[in-house]
């Protein structure tokens, strides 16, 4: 067992931390309060290859290895999770999506200007009544002979506006169920297609969440994935990697607040010591820490496992539902340590904390990744 | 146009500072290893140009006397976009060693322009440049804190006492750079990251040359004393302190 990270690791882990607090920090409080989106910031990481670094070179791609991705997920998300989940949605789930199930002719077309982040991707996956019930879509693929006929709505859809390339999980045989679902590459440009406005979140705020509409949106069927019905099961084998993207987005956000809890412990005095000198504040730190360590091995073991293409559902389960739960934690202590100044913006660990709230919702609540360990252990 | 930039090996800016053997070494355990800033500007200035004017130079070398352990410091550099390095592995003992090392590399292969920092941020030494200006018989510029180059005529600008004075010069030269000479150090993409791995990079052994200095012992400064604040109403308390206490007036 080798806990060592490479050279190229740790020279991706430190080009993201340069980038995050160059390029980020100066305006994500703004950003945040007018729920603005990072166009220029985002324009700049893909230009350093982050929106396609696990994509193969020969489809524009940096051939990262995941625990790469962990690494680089953890130190974006200390200062700007809104900028965190345009990477993970881009990497985890669309282009390895496509990377994974797609045609060669889907590669070159979609997957190129992906991985070179020239284009930004969407999965759209959830819908007004289908959530963590994924089975239930009422989102329809009607197989019309040489195109899908799309209707229905999408929710909570992140880069839905900034996105030029949909992933859209649709019903095309209601009759077979999970079994009848596939999954369709749509141009965001194509006609019946309309968005929802800018939801109005309590976190991540500067991402762009929509609800996008579609009313009678033709789908040539050489932009379907996989064979016909393989969609629930695209939709699930894709989201088993994006919670190794959202675990990792957690303890970034965790360790961000636990990393500006320490410094200030340090810094603020009562009682005539800094405060980091009284037990209970200590005692709080090093708790934090050790949960930090936690979440930062499950988030590393699932990666590696995705690295020797073993299996890592469970893994990855486990890691976001720690880590989500675990940041939610952290991040309440931040502000507790922080006392009045952490219920400010300037100190950021309140945005933290709001932030953390998403990762315990999105790509499987908690609760959803407690079905999936909980099933495991029958098996 | 071939450049080579030198590049120290030097500890992250924000290390805590400690030293053993008595204050005669820096304890380097724990340490993280940057490219000196000064070094990584040079850098980045160098890759600008050859980015925005295609032809103008054809090959930007890192040059780092060191040890095998400096080896992921230069790599970063190929990852930011050096073209090839070159590691001359031999502990730097002092300025006169390795101003001595980097003059044989470039007696054996011609360059046209040799950049420097101005000092490094460890032992801020602020003499290689004018040593390798010295012993390669060569002019060097000081202080350029902006370098042009345009039909192969270079064009600096330098800082002096009030201003800024524009230099032309001849090929080959040194040019000992200071901040400003880029906005901020170029971060590597994960191409070039991927990269650096099968670019070039050559180990030599060093030429003979006693080093003429020894390090006696190191100083930490003293701890910053703790803020006393005064209330503003209180001027002559404040009076008081600053005659009586702190001897300032």
């Amino acid at each position: 067992m080798n806990f060592e990270y490479t050279e190229e690791q740790k020279m991706i882990q430190q080009a993201a931390k340069d980038f995050a607090e160059r390029e980020l920090l100066g305006d994500v409080i703004e950003r945040d309060e007018k729920s603005e989106f990072p166009t220029e910031h985002i324009k700049k990481l893909a230009e350093l290859g982050f929106l396609g670094m696990m994509t193969d070179p020969k489809y524009n791609g940096g051939g990262m290895d995941t625990i790469s991705y962990v690494l680089a997920m953890e130190e974006i998300s200390k200062i700007d999770s809104s900028v965190a989940v345009v990477m993970s949605v881009c990497n985890s789930l669309v282009n390895w999506g496509i990377e994974t199930y797609g045609t060669e002719e889907q590669k070159q077309k979609y997957l190129r200007p992906l991985a070179s982040g020239m284009k930004i991707g969407a999965f759209l996956l959830s819908e007004p009544e289908a959530g963590s019930d994924a089975t239930s879509q009422r989102t329809t693929a009607e197989d019309k002979g040489d195109y899908y006929l799309v209707n229905g709505t999408k929710n909570w859809i992140t880069n839905g506006n900034s996105a030029s390339t949909y992933i859209v999980i649709a019903q095309t045989h209601p009759e077979k169920k999970h079994k009848g679902i596939n999954a369709l590459i749509i141009d965001k440009d194509s006609p019946g297609i309309t968005l929802g406005p800018h939801e109005n979140k309590m976190g991540m705020r500067s991402s762009d969440t929509h609800s996008v509409m579609f009313n009678d949106v033709k789908v040539p069927k050489e932009n379907r994935l996989g064979d016909d019905g393989f969609g629930f099961s695209f939709a699930m084998k894709t989201l088993e990697g994006g919670r190794i993207g959202i675990a990792a987005q957690a303890l970034g956000i965790a360790s961000g607040a636990f990393e500006r809890a320490l410094k200030y412990s340090l810094e603020r005095k009562a009682f005539g010591t800094e405060i980091f000198n009284h037990q209970h504040v200590a005692f709080k730190l090093s708790d934090m820490a050790v949960m930090i360590e936690n979440g930062r091995n499950l988030c590393l073991k699932a990666a590696w496992l995705k690295d020797q293409h073993l299996p890592y559902g469970v893994a990855s389960a486990m890691a976001k539902q720690y880590c989500a739960d675990m940041a939610m934690h952290i991040t309440t202590e931040a502000v507790q340590i922080h006392g009045g100044y952490g219920y400010v913006k300037e100190y950021h660990v309140e945005r933290l904390m709001r932030e953390a709230k998403l990762t315990q919702i999105y790509e499987g609540t908690s609760e959803i990744q407690k079905i999936v360990i909980s099933r495991s252990l029958l098996k | 146009m071939k450049i080579l930039i030198c590049i120290s090996n030097v500890p992250d800016t924000t290390t805590k500072i400690k030293f053993v053997n008595n204050n005669t070494a820096f304890d380097n355990a724990g340490v993280q290893w940057i490219i000196n800033p000064w070094d990584e500007l040079a850098l980045t200035r160098a890759l600008d140009i050859k980015d925005a004017q295609p032809g103008t130079i054809d090959n930007i070398t890192v040059v780092n006397v060191g040890l095998a352990d400096t080896e992921p410091t230069i790599r970063k550099a190929l990852a930011i976009g050096a073209d090839g390095a070159i590691r001359v592995n031999a502990e730097p003992k002092d300025t006169f060693f390795v101003a001595s090392q980097i003059a044989e590399i470039v007696r054996k292969d011609a360059f046209d322009i040799v950049i420097c920092g101005i000092e490094s941020s460890d032992y801020n030494g602020a003499a290689l440049g004018g040593m390798l200006s010295e012993m390669l018989g060569i002019p060097s510029v000081s202080a350029v804190s902006h370098l042009e180059i345009t039909n192969g005529a270079v064009e600096l600008k330098r800082e002096i006492d009030g201003g800024q004075e524009t230099v032309l010069t001849q090929l080959p030269f040194i040019a000992v750079i200071q901040k400003g000479i880029a906005k901020d150090p170029r971060i590597p993409s994960m191409r070039g990251i991927m990269s650096a791995k099968g670019k070039p990079l050559q180990v030599v052994e060093p030429t003979a040359v006693d080093s003429l200095t020894e390090f006696i012992g190191f100083e930490l400064p003293k701890p910053k004393a703790a803020c006393r604040k005064i209330d503003a109403e209180n001027v002559k308390e404040l009076v008081d302190l600053l005659h009586n206490e702190a001897k300032l007036i």
